[in-house]
């Protein structure tokens, strides 16, 4: 137990430190797993729109398909990767296995029905005659759909949001199509593994808390977007 | 007059259901036309046609002389605007709703501060511009929706229902402002109702409809006055009642409808009358109430219909009434199926059809 305690005064300190390591593993984290969300919803958003705007057959097996995918294991995902990136596989002559490209396409690849199936939801939400409407009121089709998208932009931000944290608190892709290589593709996740199995669990905490203060400071910020009143009622009892 | 459209031999088909069949139709610029039929009989896919929203299967649309085809579509539209029945505002403030169409007509800044303002007083909603427009009750929404399509100047604006799920005040506003914007802005106006009342005074002619098909055109004078077997049929539904009139010595025109309902009116026809009560005009009460009104039928609450704001009752007192009142009330009298309530309506609230 003190081994713990003292773990997280240790952690604490390292934190407050600025030290360059620590730091360095937190950035890479941000970069890696962020890259990986706009990549995913540059692909994301206008499959989604695909699925919950038109109509064409096979429709539901493909949302089917996005909806069981969510629940992918990362570390078969990985493994799927890994035989795709190594040296003699399909894509080997890329050179990307073990590096950060590597992990990025791998989290993109894997947030993406997530947010596939988010977005498709959302979109679906919104009343289909609204399409109408902004038509009747002279928007073009193109123009119909962003008007869609704008009644849809809070389940928009929720899945990309919800993509984001599941891209930066995976361990599997990252550890095996990245390396886990010090310096260049270890991430916050790989590091809480490999510190903890050490023992040294000082930086294993702190790295564990920056995880969790990002997961959670992502989230605060998407219902703060949504609802800068909520500022103002926070601890105040429901009317 | 001058002809703003032509439909000719229309047909629509939804899947394996024909909801429009051989409708040729053409609408007068300047007027109000009124699309009269029961609730299934095609007038939100015509009015949908006519805002070019829906292509049809078969027959031809002329409009301002011109064929309606897939390269013209988009600009046929900025012509032609619907304020659909169901309210749909975006989540967004009142300006920013009834600007939409002007920015996307890329009209100036200051012109759409201009329009805006002004449309927001023609349905009585000035200084609403920053308002939520999904925070109003849903007679202003209403009034928003139909400030949207107005502050447009199409040539044609279609109205699907405008006042069938709003309270007598907001519904009067909307009515007014249908025939103000007809009168002064010239707009060429197509609108579907059930609403006899309305139908007989609003439209300067009026289309019945039924199973998708148009079955009579006429002024409504023509349409009311010829009591045609359409509009009979139909009428069964909206608190229309046929019966045997008679004038009594002091003056009074009692209408006996059947199954022992009798009803005072204060016309002076006599024999076979049809007669049409506006759901709005009827008081509803848990007890008898004491007025000067000459009607109050004692009945049970058959069927609740909940529109949102407003709660729409059949009354069955021998006769099936539809009444509407607000969802307050509703909440208020604790009302249920099966509750035992008094109708209370004027003598000058029967309106012969």
């Amino acid at each position: 137990m003190n081994e713990i305690l003292n773990g997280i005064v240790k952690a604490l300190q390292l934190i407050f430190s600025g030290d360059p390591t620590f730091y360095g593993i937190v950035f890479r984290s941000l970069l890696f797993s962020g890259l990986a969300t706009i990549l995913a919803a540059v692909w994301a958003l206008p499959t989604a729109m695909l699925l919950s705007l038109k109509n064409f057959p096979g429709k539901s097996i493909i949302k089917g398909f996005f909806t069981a995918m969510i629940g992918i294991p990362t570390v078969a995902l990985g493994l799927f990767l890994w035989f795709l990136l190594y040296n003699d596989g399909p894509l080997g002559s890329l050179g990307l296995l073990y590096t950060p490209g590597a992990i990025i396409l791998g989290e993109a690849l894997l947030v993406t029905p997530l947010i596939v199936s988010i977005e498709t939801q959302t979109i679906e939400a919104v009343d289909p005659e609204m399409m109408n409407l902004a038509r009747t009121l002279g928007a073009s089709d193109s123009q119909a759909s962003i008007a869609i998208l704008k009644e849809a932009i809070n389940g928009i931000a929720f899945s990309n949001a919800a993509g984001f944290n599941r891209a930066i608190a995976e361990l599997g892709v990252a550890l095996m199509v990245g390396g886990n290589l010090a310096g260049f593709t270890d991430v916050l996740t790989t590091n809480i593994s490999t510190f903890n199995a050490r023992a040294d669990w000082s930086m294993a905490i702190a790295l564990a808390i920056i995880l969790l203060v990002i997961v959670f400071g992502v989230n605060l910020i998407i219902v703060i977007a949504k609802n800068p009143r909520v500022l103002l009622t926070m601890g105040k009892m429901p009317e | 007059m001058m002809v703003l459209a032509e439909l000719r031999n229309l047909m629509k088909r939804f899947g394996e259901r024909t909801v429009l069949n051989d409708i040729t139709l053409q609408i007068q610029e300047g007027e109000i036309l009124g699309l009269l039929g029961p609730n299934g009989s095609g007038k939100t896919t015509l009015l949908k046609i006519l805002a070019f929203l829906l292509k049809p299967n078969a027959g031809k649309i002329t409009f301002r002389g011109e064929t309606v085809t897939e390269k013209n579509l988009e600009r046929m539209r900025l012509e032609s605007t619907m304020v659909f029945q169901k309210t749909m505002l975006f989540n967004t403030s009142v300006y920013n709703s009834v600007a939409y169409g002007l920015r996307i007509r890329k009209v100036p800044k200051n012109k759409i501060d201009e329009k805006v303002s002004k449309a927001l007083k023609l349905v009585r909603l000035e200084g609403f511009e920053k308002r939520q427009a999904k925070k109003l009750s849903g007679g202003e929404q209403q009034r928003v929706a139909l400030a949207r399509a107005l502050v447009l100047k199409t040539k044609l604006l279609l109205l699907d229902e405008p006042t069938a799920n709003l309270d007598p005040k907001n519904a009067s506003i909307i009515e007014e402002v249908i025939a103000t914007a007809n009168r002064e802005l010239e707009t060429t106006i197509v609108m579907a109702t059930h609403n006899m009342f309305q139908a007989k005074n609003l439209p300067h002619r009026i289309a019945l409809m039924q199973e998708g098909r148009i079955t009579e055109v006429g002024t409504s004078t023509e349409i009311f006055g010829r009591l045609s077997k359409t509009l009979a049929s139909f009428a069964t539904v909206e608190n229309t009642f046929s019966g045997i009139a008679e004038v009594s010595e002091d003056g009074i025109m009692l209408l006996d409808i059947g199954n022992d309902v009798q009803i005072v009116a204060s016309g002076q026809s006599s024999g076979k009358v049809s007669v049409f009560i506006s759901p709005e005009d009827i008081i509803l009460s848990k007890m008898r109430i004491a007025s000067s009104a000459r009607n109050i039928l004692e009945g049970k609450i058959v069927e609740i219909i909940d529109l949102g704001s407003i709660v729409r009752l059949k009354v069955d007192v021998g006769k099936p009434f539809t009444v509407q009142i607000t969802k307050r009330s509703f909440n208020e009298m604790e009302l249920n199926l099966n509750s035992n309530v008094f109708l209370t309506f004027k003598a000058s609230s029967v309106h012969p059809v």
